[in-house]
C-alpha cells in the first residue's frame, strides 16, 4: 500500500517504535499525576534510564538486563524527588525541574566511557501466525518485546485505575488528599509508590531510545521527549487510551516528517522538524479550549498531615 | 442509667500554644442523642477526632461498651462501630457516589451490589440518592446524604455528626431529623455537634457544653432554656444587635438580568438575576452554598466581567468597570474566604489595609504609597472593631478567624461605602464577634448605605435583613420583605429539599 512513495505499513510500524519512549514515560506520569503529584523531572529520569540501560546492556551483553536496570535507576532517582516533595514538602515544580537538570548532568558523567559504542540489539519477536498476515503482520506483530510491553502497561494502567480498589484509592488521593487522609488512607505512601512507578516507566522509555531506537549513547539524546510526554498527559486529559493516541500522534507526525525530509519535499526542513511539536500543541489547545480538562483536583498541591 | 455505650474520662490534648481539650469527660448511653455544644474553637472537633481515631489524646481513657477503646486510626474506629459525618465533607468531587462510599468502607462489595445496597438504605431512611452520579454535581444536602449513607452501611453503634445542618435548607433539616430519630429508635447513639441551640433542644436527650476545651456542664436541653445554654457556651452575656426603624432612600444599585457563566468545572452560572437596593436597606441573600453566591459576589465586585447594562450604580452603567473603579465610586466588597481572597495571608495588616483602601482613603500620591497613613488606617480599624492583635505589623494569617473577619469587614466599613457587599460575614466567628459585626452592618445601613449580606446562616439574615431573596441553582427568587416571611416560605425559596426526585 503505497501513498506517493510512502509505504503505509512501514510508516505505521515505524511510528510505533518512534512513539514507544514517549508512551512509556507519559503513561507513568499519568499515574503520578492521578495521585496528585506533578513530577516535571520526566526528562531527567528518561535520560538516566537511557544511560544506565545502555551501560548495563553493554557490560552484561543483555538488552533485557539493560531495561530492568534502567527502570530501577530511574525509580531510585524519582525517589529523591518523592522524598523532597512528599516528606520535606519542597515545591514540586522547582524540584521536578531540578530533577531534570540532575538527570542530564548525571547521565553525561556516567555515559562518557560509552560514547561511540554499539549496543546489543533487542531482537524483534515475530508473533506466530499473526505476523504472517501480509502487510498487517509486519506492521503490528513483528516488533521488539518493549513495544508490546508498553501497550500492556497502558491497558494495565487503564484497568487498574478503573476497576481495582487500589486504583480507586489512588484517584481519591489525587482528588482530595485531606479527605483521603481523614478516611485513613496513607497519602504519602501511596504517592511515593506512584512516583516510583512513574520513574520506572520513564526509565524504560529512556532505555528504549538508547537500546532500540538509536541504538547508541550520545549526550542529551532524549532531546525533549520527556517534555512532550508531560504535554501529552495533559492533552490526553489523564486518560490512558488517549495517552496512547497522543503518543502515537506525535510519533506518527515525527516519522512522517522524517520521511518527507528524505523524499526531498519542497518544504523547508525547519518547518518539517517543528511540525510534531506544533501539531501536538495545536491539538492540546483545541482540547483545553473545550473546558472540561479532568485534571486531578489536588494536582501539585502540597499535603501535610496536620493531625 | 444502664451500662453506657461510650465513656470518656479525663481526655486531654494540647497543641503548641493551646490546650484543645482539658480533662474532658462525658458518657453516651445506648440509643441516646448526645449534643456537644460549644463555640468555634471550643475543642469540639478535636474531641470527636480523638473518638474517631484521627488524633491521639495526650492522656485520658475511653471505654466503648465496657471495653478499653483507643483507636490508632479511623479504620479501627469504624470496625468498633463508630462512624462520622464530617462538617467539611470528606468527599471526592470527580468520583461517583458509589465510588465515594466504597472508599469509606473496609471491604466494599462489587460496584453493582454496592449500588443496590445504597438504593436500599436510601429508601429505608428516606435519603434519596442516585449511586451513579458524580458528587461534584450534587447539592450540599445531597452530599451530606452520601456521607450519612456511607456511615449507615457499616451499621454503626455510634454516629458522630459534626455541624450537620449548617449547609441545609429548613426542609432538608426536617428530613435529616426524621432520619436521626429513626436511627435512635433502632438503638443507634448519636453524638451531635452544633452551636444551634434550637436544634439541640428539639433533637437531643443530653447536652455537654465545651468552652475553651473544658467541659463546663451537662444539661438536659429540653428542660434548660436557650439563654441558659448560650451563657454556658459563651461564658458571658453580650448584647444582641439592635435594629431600628428607618426609611429607605433612593435606589443605589440596580442589577438587571445578570447572567454569568460558571468559571470552573463544578461552579454555578448565574441566570437572569435581577434586584435593586436602596439607601439604608439591608438585603439578605440566602441559599445553600454553591448555588451561585461566589459568582454573584465576583460579578458585583468586578472580578468577573459581565454584559453591559447589567449593573447600574448611582444611575450609571458600571458593568464594564474593573474592581478598582467600582471601589472609587463607593461599591465595596468583603468576600467570603478570609485568607487568600479578602486578605493576603503573609502580608501585614497595614499592607492588607492599604490594598483596598489606597484610593478611597487617599493613601497614594504620584504612584507612591503613604505608609504612615496606611498604618494609621489599620490602627483605626483595629480600634473601631476591637480586633485582638499585638499590632498593625502582624501578618494576617496570625489572627484568629474571628479577629481577621472583624478586620476585613471593618476595613471596608471605615471606607464609607455607598453599597457594601459581604459574603458570609460571620462564618466561623464566635458569637460575641458575630454580634458586633452584625451591629456594624446595621449601623452602616442606618447611616444611609445599602448593604447586601450573602449568607448561609438563616438566623443571621432574619436578624438583620429588611428584604430577603434566595439563590437556588444560580437563580434569584423574588425579593420579599423579611418580616412577611415564615421559615417554611424561606426554605421553599431556597429550593426546598434538593434531589428528592431521585427517589422516584
Amino acid at each position: 500500500m503505497d501513498l506517493g512513495g510512502l509505504n503505509l505499513f512501514v510508516l505505521i510500524a515505524s511510528l510505533m517504535v518512534s512513539a514507544t519512549p514517549i508512551l512509556l514515560a507519559a503513561i507513568g506520569e499519568t499515574v503520578v499525576e492521578k495521585a496528585g503529584v506533578l513530577n516535571l523531572g520526566v526528562e531527567g529520569m528518561m535520560i538516566t534510564g537511557a544511560v544506565v540501560g545502555f551501560a548495563v546492556a553493554i557490560n552484561t551483553g543483555s538488552a533485557p538486563f539493560g531495561f530492568v536496570a534502567a527502570a530501577i535507576a530511574a525509580a531510585l532517582l524519582s525517589l529523591t524527588f518523592g522524598f523532597l516533595t512528599q516528606v520535606l514538602l519542597s515545591n514540586q515544580v522547582a524540584t521536578g525541574l531540578g530533577l531534570t537538570l540532575v538527570g542530564l548532568g548525571l547521565s553525561a558523567l556516567i555515559g562518557k566511557p560509552y560514547e561511540g559504542l554499539k549496543s546489543v540489539v533487542l531482537q524483534p519477536v515475530k508473533i506466530p501466525v499473526l505476523s504472517d498476515i501480509p502487510g498487517f503482520g509486519r506492521m503490528l506483530f513483528s516488533h521488539d518485546p518493549m513495544v508490546y510491553i508498553s501497550l500492556i502497561i497502558v491497558a494495565g494502567v487503564w484497568a487498574w485505575l478503573k476497576f481495582t480498589r487500589a486504583g480507586l484509592v489512588l484517584r481519591a488521593v489525587g482528588e482530595n488528599h485531606e479527605a483521603a487522609h481523614a478516611l485513613g488512607y496513607k497519602v504519602i505512601r501511596i504517592r511515593m509508590l506512584a512516583i516510583m512507578f512513574g520513574g520506572a516507566c520513564a526509565g524504560l522509555g529512556g532505555a528504549y531510545i538508547s537500546l532500540v531506537r538509536v541504538p547508541q549513547w550520545t549526550e542529551g539524546m532524549t532531546a525533549g521527549a520527556g517534555w512532550i510526554a508531560l504535554a501529552i498527559v495533559v492533552f490526553a486529559s489523564w486518560k490512558p487510551w488517549r495517552i496512547l493516541l497522543g503518543a502515537y500522534l506525535f510519533g506518527g507526525v515525527t516519522v512522517l516528517q522524517l520521511n518527507l525530509q528524505a523524499m526531498g519535499v519542497a518544504i523547508p526542513v525547519e518547518y518539517l522538524s517543528m511540525s510534531p511539536y506544533l501539531i501536538t500543541i495545536a491539538v492540546l489547545v483545541f482540547i483545553s479550549a473545550r473546558g472540561n480538562q479532568n485534571a486531578p483536583a489536588a494536582l501539585a498541591k502540597p499535603f501535610h498531615a496536620s493531625n | 442509667m444502664q451500662e453506657s455505650l461510650l465513656h470518656i474520662e479525663g481526655l486531654t490534648k494540647a497543641y503548641p500554644g493551646v490546650v484543645a481539650n482539658d480533662t474532658v469527660s462525658l458518657t453516651i448511653g445506648h440509643g441516646e442523642v448526645h449534643a456537644l455544644l460549644g463555640e468555634n474553637g471550643a475543642g469540639k472537633s478535636t474531641l470527636v477526632k480523638m473518638i474517631y481515631g484521627l488524633v491521639k489524646p495526650d492522656s485520658g481513657q475511653m471505654t466503648f461498651k465496657g471495653q478499653d477503646y483507643a483507636p490508632p486510626k479511623p479504620s479501627v474506629a469504624r470496625q468498633t462501630g463508630v462512624a462520622m459525618v464530617f462538617q467539611h465533607f470528606s468527599l471526592f468531587e470527580a468520583l461517583t457516589v458509589a465510588e465515594n462510599i466504597a472508599l469509606g468502607m473496609e471491604n466494599p462489595p462489587a460496584q453493582n451490589d454496592l449500588a443496590r445496597q445504597i438504593k436500599e438504605v436510601s429508601q429505608t431512611y428516606g435519603l434519596p440518592l442516585d449511586p451513579l452520579r458524580t458528587v461534584g454535581t450534587l447539592s450540599a444536602g445531597e452530599r451530606q446524604r452520601v456521607e450519612i449513607i456511607r456511615c449507615l452501611l457499616q451499621n454503626p453503634k455510634l454516629l458522630i455528626m459534626d455541624e450537620p445542618t449548617s449547609v441545609l435548607t429548613p426542609q432538608e433539616v426536617d428530613i435529616l431529623f426524621k432520619t436521626l430519630r429513626q436511627l435512635k429508635s433502632e438503638g443507634t447513639s448519636i453524638l451531635y455537634i452544633s452551636h444551634k441551640l434550637e436544634e439541640i433542644r428539639a433533637l437531643c436527650d443530653t447536652a455537654t457544653i465545651l468552652r475553651h476545651g473544658k467541659n463546663v456542664g451537662t444539661k438536659t436541653p429540653s428542660t434548660a432554656t436557650a439563654r441558659e445554654l448560650a451563657e454556658l457556651m459563651v461564658g458571658a452575656s453580650f448584647d444582641s444587635p439592635q435594629k431600628k426603624e428607618k426609611d429607605l432612600g433612593q435606589t443605589l444599585l440596580k442589577i438587571d438580568a445578570l447572567n454569568v457563566a460558571a468559571t470552573d468545572h463544578f461552579g454555578t452560572s448565574l441566570k437572569d438575576v435581577s434586584f435593586e437596593i436602596k439607601a439604608g436597606e439591608i438585603l439578605g441573600i440566602g441559599g445553600v452554598a454553591g448555588n451561585g453566591q461566589d459568582e454573584l459576589l465576583m460579578a458585583l465586585s468586578g472580578e468577573q466581567s459581565v454584559t453591559s447594562g447589567a449593573i447600574e450604580f448611582d444611575a450609571t452603567d458600571i458593568s464594564h468597570l474593573p474592581p478598582h473603579d467600582r471601589r472609587l465610586r463607593g461599591l465595596l466588597c468583603a468576600p467570603e474566604e478570609r485568607l487568600g481572597h479578602a486578605a493576603a495571608p503573609n502580608m501585614s495588616l497595614t499592607e492588607n489595609a492599604i490594598m483596598t483602601a489606597a484610593d478611597r482613603k487617599g493613601l497614594r500620591k504620584n504612584g507612591f504609597l503613604n505608609w504612615a497613613g496606611a498604618r494609621q488606617f489599620a490602627q483605626d480599624v483595629i480600634a473601631a472593631f476591637d480586633v485582638r492583635t499585638p499590632g498593625t505589623e502582624n501578618a494576617a494569617r496570625s489572627l484568629s478567624g474571628g479577629n481577621l473577619q472583624k478586620f476585613v469587614i471593618g476595613r471596608e466599613v471605615l471606607q464609607n461605602p455607598k453599597v457594601l457587599i459581604v459574603n458570609q460575614p460571620t462564618w466561623g466567628v464566635d458569637a460575641a464577634a458575630a454580634a458586633s459585626i452584625r451591629q456594624a452592618l446595621l449601623d452602616l445601613a442606618q447611616n444611609g448605605a445599602g448593604v447586601i449580606v450573602i449568607s448561609q446562616d438563616l438566623d443571621e439574615l432574619i436578624e438583620i435583613s429588611d428584604n430577603f431573596g434566595a439563590l437556588n441553582e444560580g437563580r434569584l427568587s423574588a425579593i420579599k420583605p423579611m418580616a412577611s416571611l415564615s421559615l417554611d416560605e424561606i426554605g421553599l425559596m431556597m429550593g426546598g429539599s434538593h434531589g428528592m426526585e431521585a427517589m422516584q
